[in-house]
């Protein structure tokens, strides 16, 4: 037996390893410890309550932005949503944590954040009590959500112990067709191998869409690797990557900074590194992509007809079909685009960064959205909310009749009490059309920003590229 | 500390739907706040479980006698999938679930399982298929039994299947050890790891003063 290659992921775990326990589990050393108001302040408090100390405070991280309001002055922050909060505030200051605050410009989606200040970096392992952190992949990361036990393991160890996954590589092909964005291909890549094609594995994104794609949409297509299955998504770091990096706040500096991008040169996978499944998709055939049902995976083109359960022989998946038809409120067989919406979010982790933002307003500009939507714009941090206003696009969007909030998780799942109400039909660029996801009984339609916006101009879900400009 | 598991016999409730995610198992809005543990028991499955009324959903399996005593649940494709939230595992073991058996989980949920003393066990889909047909044609009165130690599920009707699991986990579960603890034995070789990592790779250690 010949050997092969080395994958990126075999690259960055070797390198993690403090002890190997068995043939498969390691302890791994964590570079980067996220923590955000709903899980953060509860593990502080658990290893507090065990008589343990935060091993390695100057790993950490930490701001808040599920529980708190994004309303102007954060009005309307539940009265739990702030004792999360003052929670973290005392015990990051105890444990001597680095706390981005409201208002500070670091404060934001954690996902957002860690790769804005430089804090995620290539070849880093991440963690953090929230499944979307495989958006760190995008820089060539090995980032991965815990659950509260792993979050205390590794606020007391700052290590954790996991079993090396299978590895995945997924080439997207091609140039994008108009109209076309990272989400779209992502969802693609759901709808094609399903919301359990990449449960065990690691999954490492290229072919020439995602070289040629700025590091902005790679973060994009990692988030949404946890709605495959995949905990972990990557992207090997490159040019882009670098330039993406340089000079942002907690990125390296100088010589380090010469050191480090030689180090994340060795990351990417091996010319003959073999992976144990291939998964080729060619982005040409991809138009703008939008949910139907209630799993990700239930995903069409926007201008294709929602499945007819009556036209499926397998009876499981005609009762799924059905399932997911009843709670959307839609029938089989009609085509999707001119469904009325009530609701359009944009922001969330997958959604809400600048290039979001501008592709966005570009539909925006000028228009108006339909009378009876309510069209909400989140900034994923308080930096890209400043830099959005210094740009102007919150004055886009206002004098379109969307609204411009603060920045924080918001309605991507409904922790802070914003909410889509009960039968209401949202268009969302968020990653998750689960029942229930944006409120009680509400239905979620996931799609890009661009799509998002035309959804709220048309009042309908729209094909953005027909609504011409 | 994680409670252990060795063997159980137990009712089963087959919940066969396709990719229950961990927010149909708990509503975030559940597990908003610093002291939740113990109460959410009687939110597990909340959308399914309960009417928009607030009463009961007669309808759904757990709502039905003998299903509302299960131990073990016996679930369609990639149950668990979704958030992170560990809330979901402790939502069914504050229900009394001990057991879950399925072809597939979500990585995350099946981590936080073991997390908390739950056994999640992974079989050929057309064994998990049999557990539930067998369970179903005794009305649930019929026990599945689990034998962590030699691997085994006997069905209500006798039929004999083994399972695999991790050896690591299997001793976990089995000893209800505390990973934490056990990790903190080795708090040298963490040090020392960092120790030389900070001359390899200064940039990911030095972070904040580089800000």
């Amino acid at each position: 037996m010949g050997t092969s290659g080395r994958t990126m992921l075999a690259k960055i775990w070797d390198q993690h390893v403090i002890a190997h326990l068995s043939a498969d589990t390691d302890l791994l050393h964590i570079d980067r410890h996220l923590l955000h108001d709903l899980g953060g302040s509860r593990g502080l408090l658990d290893i507090k309550n065990r008589g343990l100390k935060v091993h390695s405070p100057e790993l950490t991280f930490a701001t808040p932005d599920h529980a708190i309001s994004t309303a102007h002055g954060r009005a309307g922050t539940s009265k739990i949503g702030q004792e999360l909060l003052a929670t973290l505030r005392v015990e990051t200051a105890a444990s001597g944590i680095q706390l981005f605050d409201i208002d500070q410009p670091g404060q934001g989606i954690v996902h957002v954040i860690g790769p804005e200040l430089g804090l995620s970096l290539p070849g880093c392992t991440i963690v953090c009590g929230d499944s979307h952190t495989c958006t760190h992949g995008g820089l060539g990361a090995l980032a991965f959500g815990i659950g509260s036990s792993e979050l205390t393991h590794v606020l007391a160890t700052q290590a954790l112990i996991q079993r090396r996954p299978k590895t995945m590589r997924v080439k997207f092909e091609g140039k994008l067709p108009l109209g076309v964005t990272a989400k779209d291909l992502i969802l693609a890549l759901i709808g094609h191998i399903g919301a359990a094609g990449g449960t065990g594995y690691a999954v490492e994104y290229a072919g020439s869409a995602i070289g040629n794609m700025p590091v902005e949409g790679r973060l994009t297509i990692c988030n949404l690797s946890i709605e495959l299955g995949a905990k972990m998504g990557m992207v090997a770091p490159d040019e882009r990557t670098f330039e993406f990096l340089r000079g942002r706040p907690y990125a390296p500096k100088g010589e380090i900074w010469e050191q480090a991008v030689a180090a994340w040169r060795q990351l990417p996978s091996d010319a003959d590194a073999v992976f144990d499944r291939e998964v080729l998709i060619d982005v040409e055939k991809i138009i703008p992509q939008v949910t139907w049902g209630i799993s990700p995976e239930h995903v069409i083109g926007v201008d294709g007809r929602i499945p007819d359960p009556q036209a499926v022989d397998d009876p499981a998946r005609r009762a799924a079909i059905e399932t997911a038809l009843d709670y959307m409120g839609l029938t089989g067989g009609v085509p999707i685009a001119g469904t009325p919406v009530d609701w359009v979010f944009i922001g969330s982790c997958t959604n809400s960064r600048m290039s979001d933002l501008r592709a966005a307003a570009e539909v925006a500009r000028g228009r108006k959205v339909a009378p009876n939507v309510k069209a909400w714009v989140v900034p994923g941090s308080e930096n890209v909310k400043r830099e959005a206003v210094a740009e102007g696009l919150d004055k886009i969007f206002l004098e379109a009749g969307f609204e411009w909030r603060e920045p924080g998780c918001s309605l991507c799942l409904a922790a802070n009490g914003e909410t889509a109400g009960p039968g209401q039909r949202s268009v969302s660029t968020s990653n998750r059309n689960f029942v229930g996801r944006q409120g009680p009984r509400a239905r979620t339609h996931l799609a890009s920003p661009a799509s998002a916006a035309a959804a709220a101009i048309a009042g309908a879900i729209a094909d953005v590229r027909t609504l011409g400009r | 500390m994680p409670q252990s598991f060795n063997k159980l016999t137990a009712i089963a409730a087959p919940i066969m739907r396709g990719n229950i995610d961990t927010d149909v198992i708990i509503r975030i809005e559940r597990l908003v706040g610093n002291s939740i543990r113990g109460t959410l028991g009687k939110w597990a499955f909340g959308s399914l479980r309960y009417l928009p009324d607030g009463t009961e959903n007669p309808a759904f399996i757990l709502n039905r006698e003998p299903y509302r005593q299960a131990e073990i649940l016996v679930t369609g494709p990639n149950f668990g999938c979704g958030s992170s939230r560990e809330g979901a595992v402790w939502s069914l073991q504050e229900m009394g679930i001990r057991a879950i058996i399925g072809s597939g989980f979500g990585d995350i949920f099946f981590a936080n399982c073991f997390q908390n003393g739950i056994l999640p066990i992974v079989v050929d889909k057309e064994i998990v298929d049999s557990l539930a047909a067998d369970v179903e044609a005794t009305q649930g009165a019929g026990k599945i039994s689990i034998d962590l130690e030699a691997q085994t599920i006997v069905s209500p009707s006798g039929k004999r299947h083994t399972f695999e699991i991790d050896p690591r986990r299997r001793e976990g579960l089995l000893q209800g050890l505390d990973e934490v603890a056990l990790t903190l034995q080795r708090d040298d070789e963490i040090r020392s790891f960092q120790t030389a990592d900070r001359t390899e790779r200064p940039w990911v250690h030095f972070a904040r003063k580089s800000a």
